[in-house]
């Protein structure tokens, strides 16, 4: 089974934090059916690396991340595999365990973030608030405590910030408000699904660089999930593609955007426009797309997950499923041109 | 030729913001001016707040303008009363950016293109399900989709509904207020080719307004780039992607999704 071996020479140092194990997860669907969101996902998360997930809607991404921290809605299940936490299987965590486990072993934060923050209480208050339900601290040491804390994530303004209700700030700030919720226990990981995707692009490229800094100084681990692969460049360590539910490819970012090997990722990257400064752009030309649709998994088929999509398509993908084969220093692609 | 939209020196400033003293105007909109010919597409690119989609709701007459005028079918739109800008209405359409959110619900897509045709004018019930037809098979949904919901479809399919129901009553412009930032990748491709090719067949003129530069310069044949509700850049679209010569310009082609160490990591096709 696909088992990566993350730890190389330049990353030797780096404890492993998550190991995901053969991951599946299910929904009942009311007509009584099984739909198959997550079909055997295996992969590591180092201390302090940026995991990205890259999928598009349909892929299973933000099921993933559900997952982790078991907050799948009553009718997903997971069906098998292990979600280990510095060795811990959070698949088989009792809720008191899950209490702890989640918040100050590992958070997370929701695309939007006008959403998930509560409208009528002051943004001082909602980051003491984590604290409260994970730490024996005073309510005027919680309150000191708070403004630390947003002090990591504002450079200025923190006490007016603080006492601020989230309509009084702008579309960054409340995510810089839900990123300091996330890192309040200091945890080991945060999983952070589509944080960037309601915020414009230079917002977005500030809410980048917070991550990367909360990297450097609190060695906290991201799995960042998203849709669009132009965020990662510079940005990620590592990026794992989803499609179908499964792992088609995952390694270093730089190798997976400028040599991607699963045709899939070839084809999502070819879709976005090209812009050549030099001869002239290739205006209103039609740009290559994917043929068909993501397929809503609802059986497990024979083959690769791809192949009806697929342009390099060949005889035996309709009836072997790939499996991962290493095509270069940690780089990992699900694909029968790659046998392993 | 004639311009399908003139705009000149266009403002739209909002009344109070707070309250009591420290009530003061707030100029969204400062006097700006473009036009844009038959089929041809102007691509307003700017961060959030610059005053984009401001500029997207005076164009189609939901907001006032404050001052300016909007020259569009021989007539200043800034001018007219409710009653006439009727007439002009189904010659100017807008497609927001959340299919989910500018759909209804409850009803069915044939009853959602059909919309138009009904608050224009009196037409039968056969003849709005073929013109429904008609314009769902132009952007690739058949009329098999006549009778589904919203909710059944996926976000590219619900729109290409939104941009049936734009195109229901024949408009000369149509107005894209960040209408791919919603969909994958892969979604944005095909809708960004149904554009280009509804704009072929039927000489449709686009304002495109987004704040990814990248799918402006393939799309448009010009650039404006908005910052605090100026334009501060405009031009041929190859010009501005290689000339940029205002902060406001090299700020957005510096940032994600549209960084250069981005542009150069992903293969040529």
């Amino acid at each position: 089974m696909a088992q990566h071996e993350v730890i190389t020479e330049e990353k030797a140092h780096l404890r492993q934090i998550l190991e995901v194990r053969d991951l599946r997860v299910a929904y009942g669907r009311r007509d009584g059916g099984v739909l198959h969101a997550l079909n055997g996902v295996s992969f590591g998360v180092g201390a302090g690396e940026i995991l990205a997930v890259l999928g598009e809607s349909g892929s299973g991404k933000s099921t993933l991340a559900a997952a982790l921290l078991r907050l799948l809605p009553p009718s997903g299940r997971i069906t098998g595999g292990e979600i280990l936490l510095e060795g811990a299987d959070v698949v088989r965590m009792g809720a008191v365990e899950l209490r702890r486990m989640r918040g100050s072993g590992v958070s997370i934060i929701f695309q939007e973030p006008s959403l998930a923050l509560h409208p009528t209480i002051r943004i001082g208050d909602q980051v003491a608030e984590v604290l409260r339900a994970h730490q024996a601290l005073s309510k005027r040491g919680r309150a000191e405590r708070a403004r630390e804390i947003l002090a990591k994530v504002f450079s200025d303004d923190v006490q007016r910030i603080c006492s601020s209700y989230p309509h009084e700030l702008s579309g960054g700030q409340q995510q810089r408000g839900l990123i300091a919720q996330a890192i309040a226990c200091e945890p080991a990981l945060v999983i952070a699904d589509e944080p960037t995707a309601s915020l414009d692009p230079s917002t977005q490229r500030e809410i980048l660089a917070l991550f990367q800094s909360l990297r450097d100084k609190l060695g906290i681990a991201f799995i960042f999930i998203t849709h669009n692969p132009a965020l990662l460049a510079g940005f990620a360590d590592r990026v794992l593609v989803v499609y179908a539910g499964k792992v088609a490819e995952v390694g270093p970012t730089e190798a997976v955007l400028s040599s991607p090997r699963h045709p899939y990722t070839q084809a999502l990257l070819k879709c976005m426009p090209q812009v050549d400064t030099t001869q002239g752009a290739r205006r209103k030309t039609l740009l290559p797309v994917i043929a068909g649709a993501v397929p809503s998994v609802v059986s497990l088929s024979r083959g690769c997950v791809f192949e009806p999509r697929c342009e390099q398509r060949m005889e035996i993908c309709q009836v072997h499923e790939p499996v991962a084969a290493m095509t270069g220093s940690r780089h990992e692609v699900s694909c029968l041109k790659f046998p392993a | 030729m004639e311009p399908v939209i003139r705009v000149e020196n266009l403002v739209k400033r909002y009344g109070s913001r707070g309250l009591g003293r420290r009530a003061e105007a707030f100029t969204a909109v400062d006097s700006v001016s473009f036009s844009i010919l038959p089929g041809c597409t102007l691509a307003l690119v700017g961060e959030s707040g610059s005053g984009k989609s401001s500029m997207a709701l005076c164009l189609s007459c939901l907001e006032r303008v404050t001052a300016g005028q909007i020259w569009f079918e021989g007539r200043d739109l800034a001018g007219l009363r409710e009653k006439e800008l009727r007439s002009v209405r189904p010659k100017l359409q807008l497609v927001f950016q959340d299919p989910a959110n500018s759909l209804n619900t409850r009803w069915t897509v044939g009853e959602i293109v059909a919309e138009p045709l009904l608050v224009r004018g009196r037409i039968s019930k056969r003849e709005r399900d073929a013109r429904a037809a008609q314009m769902l098979e132009h952007v690739g949904l058949g009329a098999e989709y006549l009778r589904r919901r919203p909710r059944e479809l996926s976000g590219g399919q619900r729109q290409r509904v939104a941009i049936a129901r734009a195109l229901v009553l024949e408009p000369r412009l149509l107005i894209l207020d960040e209408v791919l930032s919603a969909l994958d990748c892969s979604i944005q491709a095909q809708i960004a080719n149904l554009l280009v090719e509804l704009q072929r067949s039927y000489g449709l003129a686009y304002l495109f307004i987004t704040h990814d530069w990248k799918m402006a310069a393939h799309l448009a044949d010009e650039i404006a780039v908005m910052s605090h509700g100026k334009i501060v850049e405009q031009g041929a679209a190859e010009k501005i992607v290689r000339y940029a010569s205002s902060p406001e310009t090299r700020r957005l082609l510096g940032a994600p999704p549209v960084g250069r160490e981005a542009m150069e990591a992903v293969p040529k096709p």
